[in-house]
């Protein structure tokens, strides 16, 4: 579990914070969708996650351990897919086999089918890559390390459709059981029917943290005409089609699919509203 | 009122599952692919055809067997027939006929479409 405890971080001394007493609880075996517009704090979350920042206030800890003090049994548990980042100069086979000893748990197993999956030359040269291709080659590795802890920012910018389409097929396969990941992202289409759970940050506060389960059993999301909007609708959006529609689910109504777009837009509006 | 709603994934998943085994792509006492091999092809987490494995138990559609896979039950196609044909008469027949009386066409034409059909699928 990573249990972040009031935690008050800012970038600057003279700056607002960023994040002001925050907390959040993360089990294990689950896949979160950290959700939120742009500058809302998700990457500097993920690095405070990692260690790689230090709260100014409170705790960060991984399996009770703190972060910050970065041990050796903690960081081999952990891995962070940056949304922008350099490779060097190497052969990818090479880059596995220089950084594998670090991660105890590393499956070859699971390089095979995830450079398969994403076609991917062992042989070649990191740094002559496409940046997709670099991209996939970071998360084949990242997913490899068969880490406890798996965070990516922004994992499907930079990949063309069919990619995000073998992205999404890697992490269905290689998310089993005892792995974490949570995904920072505003590319909500490309990571809808992979989770199940969601975070929604605004202002550094959380606005929501609810599994998709529940969401979908409270909620129906659906297309409704113009003059039916009834007492438990909760949130419309005008489309060709008619309202796309965030309301409470009744009794008997059968689950409908999450439209994470509607959630997103329905929760945020509400909270600036307010 | 007509809304337009998509089913839970995991219902639609069931759904094509069922599909399958009608279609006797998965014989009864066949192995179906593994969950993962299902998360997989539809690009879904594996927890969701977990959802859809239960509820296709509870519907005795298919059985585990501890530590070898998942297979079709005996007597699933005969009972995914059923099911369906409930839900045709209870949801999507009401709503034909609806359709009938409000374009001013008759059982007749009905059958009469049901006929010609029929003499196109024979020859």
């Amino acid at each position: 579990m990573i249990e972040v405890q009031n935690i008050t971080f800012s970038y600057s001394s003279k700056g607002t914070p960023v994040f002001d007493n925050f907390c959040l609880q993360l089990e294990q075996n689950k896949v979160y969708g950290l959700l939120g517009e742009n500058g809302t704090g998700k990457s500097t979350l993920l690095y405070l996650m990692m260690g790689l920042l230090r709260p100014n206030k409170g705790h960060i800890t991984v399996e009770k351990v703190d972060v910050s003090r970065r041990k050796r049994t903690t960081l081999q548990q952990m891995y962070i897919v940056p949304e922008e980042f350099d490779l060097p100069q190497m052969r990818f086979t090479d880059y596995v086999e220089t950084y594998r000893p670090f991660y105890p748990a590393f499956s070859d197993d699971i390089l095979r089918r995830c450079t398969e999956e994403f076609h991917l030359p062992l042989d070649a040269r990191l740094d002559q890559l496409s940046m997709g291709d670099k991209k996939k080659a970071l998360m084949s590795f990242a997913l490899a390390t068969n880490v406890p802890y798996l965070l990516m920012d922004e994992p499907t910018n930079g990949l063309d459709v069919p990619s995000k389409k073998q992205f999404r097929k890697v992490i269905a396969t290689t998310m089993t059981e005892e792995r974490t990941l949570i995904i920072a992202t505003h590319q909500l289409h490309d990571v809808e029917a992979l989770l199940d759970h969601v975070l929604i940050l605004q202002r550094s506060q959380l606005l929501l943290n609810a599994s998709v389960a529940e969401l979908c059993e409270k909620y129906t999301f659906d297309v409704r005409p113009e003059d039916d909007l009834t007492d438990e609708v909760l949130y419309t959006e005008r489309t060709p089609q008619g309202n796309a529609t965030l309301s409470l689910r009744q009794p008997n109504d059968e689950e409908t699919s999450l439209n994470l777009e509607l959630l997103f837009n329905a929760v945020t509006s509400i909270n600036n509203q307010n | 009122m007509i809304y337009q709603n998509e089913r839970a994934i995991y219902v639609k998943i069931a759904d094509r599952v069922c599909d399958d085994i009608l279609s006797g792509k998965y014989q009864e006492d066949e192995r179906v692919p593994s969950v993962r091999e299902l998360a997989a092809d539809y690009e879904v987490n594996t927890n969701t055809v977990l959802r859809t494995f239960d509820i296709l138990q509870r519907d005795e559609i298919i059985y585990q067997k501890r530590g070898i896979g998942v297979f079709v039950s005996p007597g699933a196609r005969h009972k995914i027939r059923i099911a369906r044909k409930r839900e045709f008469r209870q949801h999507e027949l009401p709503e034909f006929l609806r359709r009938l009386r409000l374009l001013g066409l008759t059982i007749d034409d009905v059958v009469k479409a049901w006929n010609e059909d029929s003499e196109e699928t024979n020859s």
